[in-house]
């Protein structure tokens, strides 16, 4: 159990070269923990095998419900509950009165799909106010990229491997303080 | 460098013959006497002897028609003296409405199809003015579908002014007929600018313009080609022209709106009209060259077009139908809400006689675009494009259809043997000019600055 709470730090300057790095490392089925980066970095989920994102059928199931909280209100508000004139349009029916209520059907539903998906990405990645960042090391805020990998048994051949992808400084970090 | 194999060929001649023999059929049927219109109208108001569902179709136009204007004594046969005089008027209106049909439904596939090669040179020179990455690669399919324009927007002009000249009371366009003109108090205060030598006049300044724009972009793209290397000076011009043609189309292109749509129903008007038959056009165009890339890919002549580029065309397929929706439902909320009667009056005839169509298209231009096209992983598979693309196209048909038929054929409409005729008359003529045009020229442009971006693209 020792073994597993000691990590290694690799750091790269250079987005490419950690590309490369990644796939390397992946190749000689080493276990990429985590990586820290200035940047988002286009492609770097794909090599890093993570699977496909799901905010996008979130995304969906909130715009439905937005549509459905949109119209279940307008039918209560223009209809039920207080029907009144505007412009001799029907006020007794939902569905004849409905070119009205699409501005407000489209809204809600942007409104919920935006917003409930940004609390998603949120709380699916435990970001929350006042969260202290995760960053290992500070320079991954500015120009420097971070690789963390579970150290294995031979930890002096893994960093042999990653100073020759590239790597400008490998440490071994034991998490359990 | 791609030739067109004689299948193609054949099948486009086919087409055309098939299409020729449509319209033929929809003249021959169209000019009845009055006597057999009266006929018909008598047979229909006794709702008897519905054998074809063109008839089932015109019965049920006719009664609508004969609610709003007459009585119901109008189907009568029993009717009296003065029954019997709008008896003959209704008859000799019903009998215009059929001459128009054949005109019309010609005209509707003319401008469908002229509309797509105009929806794709606009989205070329948006592509080429904004210097896209991604593009460059699609470039040659682009100015084959635009081929199309010249002998394209003839047509729809010739058909729009034949339809005047040729035969008796059957112009798409009403203001063109100085006996309409005589009695219309609303459409004499617009005839100095809807008469027929202006109405040419302005044609030929849009065709001129566009074609013009064409023939050297096009030349401009293949000069590129055998430039030296690091000569960018022919790809410098057709940027240049491309920015001033954009500025030129979007003028023209909402005067072409208002000249060769939306005056068939001089009296009315509606101030977007432009922006909505572009999205319309631009939505059409980008889901033709998704299916052109496809099918060209598919005989392995664009190995350098990759998934990525038709995810792209599928995405701005799925933006485009959404624009288009957003600017049909724009027009239709504001004149539903004020109900003024001579705006509303549009879409009460529309809502009343094309009620299948009206509403159809709403389904095939929106609904299924948008949940067909929503997924990411969709959109870059080949054959799902291809039939997401078939239904965008046949909206778009309904929609232009919807657009000129209440005005010249009224509740006489029906689609069938002239309408689809024409569809085939001038879809077999579009593919065979489209890819007579790709043919000419190698379909991957070369020394084009951003022709490596385009190959790496990946989304």
């Amino acid at each position: 159990m020792e073994e597993s709470s000691k990590v290694i730090h690799a750091i790269y300057t250079d987005d490419d070269v950690l590309m490369a790095a990644v796939k390397k490392v992946r190749a000689e089925r080493y276990h990429i923990e985590e990586i820290y980066t200035p940047f988002p970095v286009h492609g770097l989920d794909k090599a890093m095998g993570l699977a496909p994102t799901r905010l996008a059928i979130t995304a969906f199931i909130y715009g439905v419900i937005g549509l459905v909280v949109a119209t279940v209100m307008m039918d209560y508000i223009m209809i039920e509950d207080w029907p009144q004139n505007i412009g001799g349009k029907p006020s007794f029916s939902y569905i004849e009165g409905m070119p009205a209520f699409v501005p407000i059907m489209f809204e809600l539903t942007v409104f919920f799909s935006a917003h409930l998906m940004v609390i998603t990405f949120y709380l699916r990645s435990k970001l929350w106010p006042f969260k202290e960042a995760e960053n290992p090391d500070v320079r991954t805020t500015d120009d420097h990229f971070l690789m963390e990998i579970s150290a294995g048994h031979n930890i002096d051949e893994q960093f042999d491997i990653l100073r020759n992808t590239g790597a400008v400084e490998v440490t071994l970090i034991d998490k359990a303080h | 460098m791609y030739t067109i194999s004689n299948r193609l060929k054949t099948f486009s001649i086919i087409l055309i013959v098939l299409g020729v023999l449509g319209v033929a059929y929809g003249f021959m049927t169209s000019h009845k006497s009055l006597e057999e219109v009266k006929i018909m109208l008598a047979d229909d108001g006794h709702g008897g002897g519905h054998d074809v569902p063109t008839e089932a179709h015109v019965v049920a136009g006719v009664e609508n028609h004969a609610d709003n204007t007459h009585d119901i004594g109008a189907h009568d046969a029993t009717a009296d003296v003065d029954q019997g005089v709008h008896d003959d008027e209704h008859a000799a209106h019903v009998q215009e409405r059929l001459a128009k049909r054949p005109w019309s439904a010609m005209y509707v596939a003319a401008f469908f199809f002229m509309m797509i090669s105009l929806g794709v040179l606009a989205f070329y020179a948006i592509n080429v003015a904004a210097q896209s990455g991604w593009s460059p690669l699609l470039n040659r399919v682009m100015e084959g579908i635009s081929a199309y324009l010249l002998p394209g927007a003839i047509i729809v002009v010739a058909i729009a002014v034949g339809s005047h000249y040729i035969g008796h009371h059957n112009e798409i366009f009403i203001w063109m007929n100085p006996e309409v003109v005589a009695d219309d108090k609303l459409i004499q205060n617009k005839s100095s600018y809807l008469n027929i030598p202006w109405f040419l006049i302005r044609a030929a300044i849009f065709i001129a313009g566009w074609v013009g724009y064409r023939h050297f972009a096009r030349k401009f793209s293949i000069a590129q080609d055998t430039a030296e290397p690091g000569d960018k000076s022919n790809f410098k011009k057709s940027f240049r022209i491309a920015a001033g043609f954009l500025v030129f189309f979007i003028y023209t292109e909402s005067i072409m709106s208002w000249d060769w749509v939306m005056s068939v129903d001089p009296h009315w008007f509606s101030t977007l009209f432009g922006w909505y038959v572009l999205s319309g056009m631009l939505v059409s165009g980008v889901t033709v060259i998704a299916m052109v890339a496809i099918f060209l890919k598919s005989l392995g002549h664009l190995p350098l077009v990759n998934d990525s580029h038709i995810h792209d065309l599928a995405k701005y397929m799925f933006g485009f139908s959404v624009l288009w929706t957003y600017l049909w439902f724009s027009q239709f909320m504001l004149i539903w809400y004020a109900n003024i009667p001579e705006e509303v009056t549009y879409f009460v005839t529309r809502i009343e006689d094309y009620n299948l169509p009206f509403f159809g298209m709403l389904v095939l231009n929106f609904l299924f675009p948008l949940l067909i096209l929503m997924n990411s992983d969709y959109k870059r598979i080949p054959w799902f494009v291809m039939m997401c693309g078939v239904l965008i196209l046949v909206g778009h048909y309904v929609d232009i259809f919807v657009m000129i038929m209440p005005a010249t054929v009224g509740d006489q409409w029906f689609i069938g043997i002239p309408e689809i005729g024409s569809i085939l008359l001038f879809g077999g003529l579009f593919l065979l000019v489209v890819f007579s045009s790709l043919a000419k020229a190698p379909l991957t442009v070369k020394n084009n600055p951003f022709l490596k971006e385009s190959e790496h693209f990946h989304y």
